[in-house]
């Protein structure tokens, strides 16, 4: 498995109201696939050390990583993240990780985000634009158009976004909770399919899919939370 | 003492009095109990739910719901502690002993590890000793109710000295093996033996 290593911040991007990107360059070309993720580790100077997990929402194959991160409630590594770090700062990874909520590019796949549960997802949408964008199709579940992340790139041929509290004016969806014809207008034969937000959201997420016929075999979950 | 670690700028942290119970880079998750798989979601029916041991035993054995329930109870009460870096003290969990099924099977001399199995097909390894002697369980019953779906329910393994996803979730069976191999966190680099007191995380640690 890696071993820790010393990244530089080189970019702070504000995606929305609560949450950052962190572009890190590392010591080497990164070798993740679409849907891993890095544990990043904060130390004191006393040795006291915090880590979390995050995935990462850039392409494979370069020595540069964005991390988007939520800052959470309380959050003793995103606030520390989002209110102190800034480029130049070096800050200690270990990654990549996870083996099974990865996509590689190379067979028919969907995508379905909650909120932040878009930032692995950002990476394999990313990555079908560069390779084969008729694979990869996104279905995002955002609360209002403000809260969408990547918002001037997400959008596009193979993406839909659901709004559950507000819409952009004229937007033909109205707001709602995901529902089973949202998911199913995005359905294909033989995509694998990646869910990944909050345990409700993915379970809700899941439970449409069944519902549709998909059958559990095919679906990966990642949920995220306060961990 | 602390010039090999890379100091970061601007970082105190907030626990400064270090709980004893907490294993290292680990923190209190207070009340929630956050929820982490890979899978969807299953639900399972009681009436045909199953759990069995096999593999390397004198007799492998199976037990409906009724008849697990019907072994001698046992309980753990202490603190669980996920990878992800959350502990939970002051837990309660109630069910069976590994002990109890073990002992119902007789493991051959040659046994040394066990692969825990799920419903949906998640795998987990451990080595038998840290399966035996009042160390493991599966549990039904989680701070006197039942263990919701999310949480592994009906049924789960619960291995509380080692990382959590050692305890399988939707628990259906052990199957004793001689020699280790990896179930499905382990394939995808997590550790062989998960000990959170020797931050065992992954492959190599």
């Amino acid at each position: 498995m890696p071993t820790w290593q010393r990244a530089t911040v080189v970019d702070v991007r504000r995606e929305t109201p609560n949450a950052k990107t962190f572009r890190l360059k590392l010591p080497a070309v990164s070798t993740h696939v679409a849907g891993q993720y890095y544990v990043l580790k904060l130390t004191a100077d006393d040795g006291y050390t915090a880590q979390r997990d995050y995935s990462v929402a850039s392409v494979p194959g370069s020595d540069l990583v964005d991390l988007t991160v939520e800052l959470l409630p309380g959050g003793e590594v995103s606030e520390f993240l989002h209110e102190v770090v800034e480029p130049g700062d070096e800050l200690e990874v270990r990654g990549p990780i996870g083996g099974w909520f990865a996509w590689r590019g190379d067979t028919p796949a969907l995508g379905v985000a909650g909120g932040s549960g878009v930032v692995p997802l950002m990476s394999m949408l990313r990555l079908s634009r560069e390779r084969d964008p008729g694979l990869f199709r996104l279905l995002i579940s955002a609360r209002r158009p403000a809260d969408l992340y990547y918002a001037d790139e997400v959008v596009g041929p193979r993406t839909t976004v659901a709004y559950t509290r507000q819409t952009p004016p004229a937007y033909p969806r109205p707001a709602g909770r995901l529902t089973a014809e949202d998911v199913a207008a995005v359905l294909e034969p033989d995509q694998t399919v990646f869910v990944c937000g909050t345990p409700p959201f993915c379970d809700h997420a899941t439970d449409l899919l069944i519902g549709l016929g998909v059958g559990s075999e095919r679906i990966r979950v990642e949920r995220f939370g306060p961990s | 003492m602390l010039s090999d670690m890379a100091i970061t700028r601007g970082f105190t942290g907030r626990r400064r009095t270090k709980d004893p119970r907490l294993p290292p880079g680990q923190y209190d998750a207070g009340r929630d109990w956050p929820v982490l798989n890979a899978e969807a979601t299953p639900r399972l029916d009681t009436d045909r739910w199953t759990f069995t041991v096999d593999g390397l035993v004198d007799t492998p054995a199976s037990w409906t719901w009724a008849e697990i329930q019907a072994l001698p109870r046992s309980r753990y009460e202490g603190a669980i502690h996920c990878v992800t870096t959350w502990s939970k003290f002051d837990m309660t969990f109630d069910g069976v002993s590994v002990d109890t099924l073990l002992e119902a099977v007789e493991p051959a001399d040659s046994a040394a590890y066990v692969m825990a199995t799920s419903h949906t097909g998640y795998t987990t390894n451990l080595p038998l000793e840290d399966v035996t002697d009042g160390k493991a369980w599966v549990v039904w019953d989680v701070d006197g109710a039942p263990l919701t779906p999310e949480h592994g329910g009906p049924a789960r393994l619960l291995v509380p000295h080692l990382y959590f996803w050692k305890s399988a979730k939707w628990v259906s069976g052990l199957r004793i093996m001689d020699s280790d191999e990896q179930g499905f966190w382990e394939r995808n680099g997590y550790h062989d033996r998960g000990d959170p007191w020797l931050e065992q995380r992954y492959q190599g640690d």
